[in-house]
């Protein structure tokens, strides 16, 4: 449980010296949505309608960014082969890091996202669920990313290609986040919907770092 | 019977049989120097005997239990130094070593401290890596061996960056790590004392030219 801890720890004091990750996901993710009114025109009405689809969908481009750094740096300097000689199983260590890279990217996200519900005119009645959605949807971002980052280790042009293999993998998430806020907008239950959300976060729990795990191992032998 | 020993070892790298029919009994303060050209297998062999790389043929075992059994046991008890340093360059000497000791086992501030006055690295602790020289990184990277309390170091060219004062540094430490049981297994191509110590010619293990592959690891 100590080298879980320690792996955190060290990853966050990792991005915070590193300092601008996390502000530049944000950065995209804001700057991202906010372009839609441009484009689109300002009609209050049609904004609000697009609103939690325009969030959602920036939230997994913005995730995407900072994917191909999760192992990279690691696996460059030989850090990656010390933690798969770890007696700590590996998918346990993947955790750790899907935890510490929730938290410097996933959490930031779901705190600007009412900052863009108020941009986008998205009904009050829609926040708190946006809000839940995005904090059950997020960490399963970071651990599908995982398995995405893990595959494309040693791989020229890596950002692109983990995207290219874990954005068609997250249209669950999407689907079933969007339709939450659609739900509690019109006036529906958005239970279901997150429920079926948080059934994709159990799945993806184990499973994710599992197969991580064996994508690592592939890349340090 | 409590060797750490490997019987009919082959490595296999893509399509080419790089080693084959590889033997060694290591006994508790024993050392191995692994000799041989470039491309001859040394890494590989460090790679295989810490579990990174699946053997293509043969079994490892420590005290007679296949290692392939007890993969975490075998882990718990090795440290593996390879050319990269796995040193962070934002985080200062100190945490760099601290974090290693603390994956480990429970975290005990007093031998990091030791490992990084072993080494002659105390007085850069807080300092961050990336002011560290090459010589230096290495060290660091060496002082997780003492850091780790692991029974079985495997070195991979353990002496490249360092000068001549530290490898006889080294030597003394390798010495105190045998004399209390520890097992050893070394690539390099410089000169370092290791009394005792048996040696593995990498060349006398590999395959004649022109056999198939294939065909090389079955004989």
């Amino acid at each position: 449980m100590s080298g879980f801890r320690m792996l955190v720890a060290r990853d966050l004091k990792l991005a915070g010296r590193q300092g601008s990750d996390a502000l530049l996901v944000v950065g995209f993710f804001v700057l991202g949505a906010v372009l839609f009114p441009f484009a689109v025109g300002p009609d209050a009405a049609v904004l609000a309608r697009i609103a939690g689809g325009v969030i959602w969908v920036m939230a997994l481009l913005a995730a995407m960014l900072s994917l191909d750094r999760l192992f990279q740096a690691d696996y460059e300097d030989g850090t990656l082969e010390l933690l798969a000689l770890s007696p700590l199983p590996l998918g346990f260590l993947v955790l750790a890091k899907c935890l510490a890279h929730w938290l410097t990217t996933g959490l930031p996200l779901i705190i600007a996202a009412p900052l863009l519900a108020i941009l986008l005119n998205l009904p009050a009645d829609g926040f708190a669920t946006l809000v839940l959605a995005m904090a059950l949807g997020t960490p399963i971002l970071s651990l599908l990313g995982a398995v995405g980052a893990a595959l494309s280790l040693g791989a020229r042009r890596a950002g692109v290609l983990v995207s290219l293999l874990v954005l068609p993998l997250t249209v669950p998430v999407l689907i079933f986040g969007v339709a939450a806020v659609d739900a509690a907008v019109g006036g529906y239950p958005a239970g279901p919907h997150l429920m079926l959300l948080g059934a994709l976060f159990l799945a993806a729990l184990p499973l994710c770092p599992w197969a991580t795990a064996a994508a690592l191992r592939h890349a340090v032998e | 019977m409590s060797d750490f020993s490997a019987s009919g070892l082959a490595c296999r790298r893509g399509e080419r049989l790089v080693f084959r029919h590889l033997d060694f009994a290591l006994p508790a303060g024993g050392a191995l120097v692994l000799r041989g050209p470039n491309g001859s297998g040394k890494s590989s062999l460090l790679r295989i005997l810490s579990g990174l790389l699946p053997p293509a043929a043969g079994t490892l075992s420590w005290g007679g239990t296949p290692i392939a059994d007890e993969p975490e046991l075998h882990r718990d008890r090795l440290h593996y130094v390879g050319h990269l340093d796995a040193v962070k360059p934002t985080l200062t000497v100190r945490e760099n070593l601290r974090f290693w000791a603390g994956m480990r086992e429970a975290l005990d501030e007093q031998a990091v401290t030791d490992a990084l006055a072993r080494f002659g690295i105390s007085a850069l602790a807080n300092a961050p890596a990336r002011f560290l020289s090459a010589g230096q990184k290495r060290r660091l990277a060496l002082a997780r061996l003492l850091a780790s309390g692991a029974d079985l170091w495997l070195l991979d060219e353990p002496t490249v960056a360092l000068d001549a004062a530290t490898i006889v540094l080294l030597e003394g430490i390798i010495a105190e790590f045998r004399a209390e049981g520890g097992r050893l297994v070394v690539s390099t191509h410089a000169p370092i004392a290791l009394p005792d110590a048996q040696r593995l010619d990498m060349a006398g293990y590999a395959p004649a030219q022109g056999t198939l592959p294939v065909l090389e690891a079955l004989l």
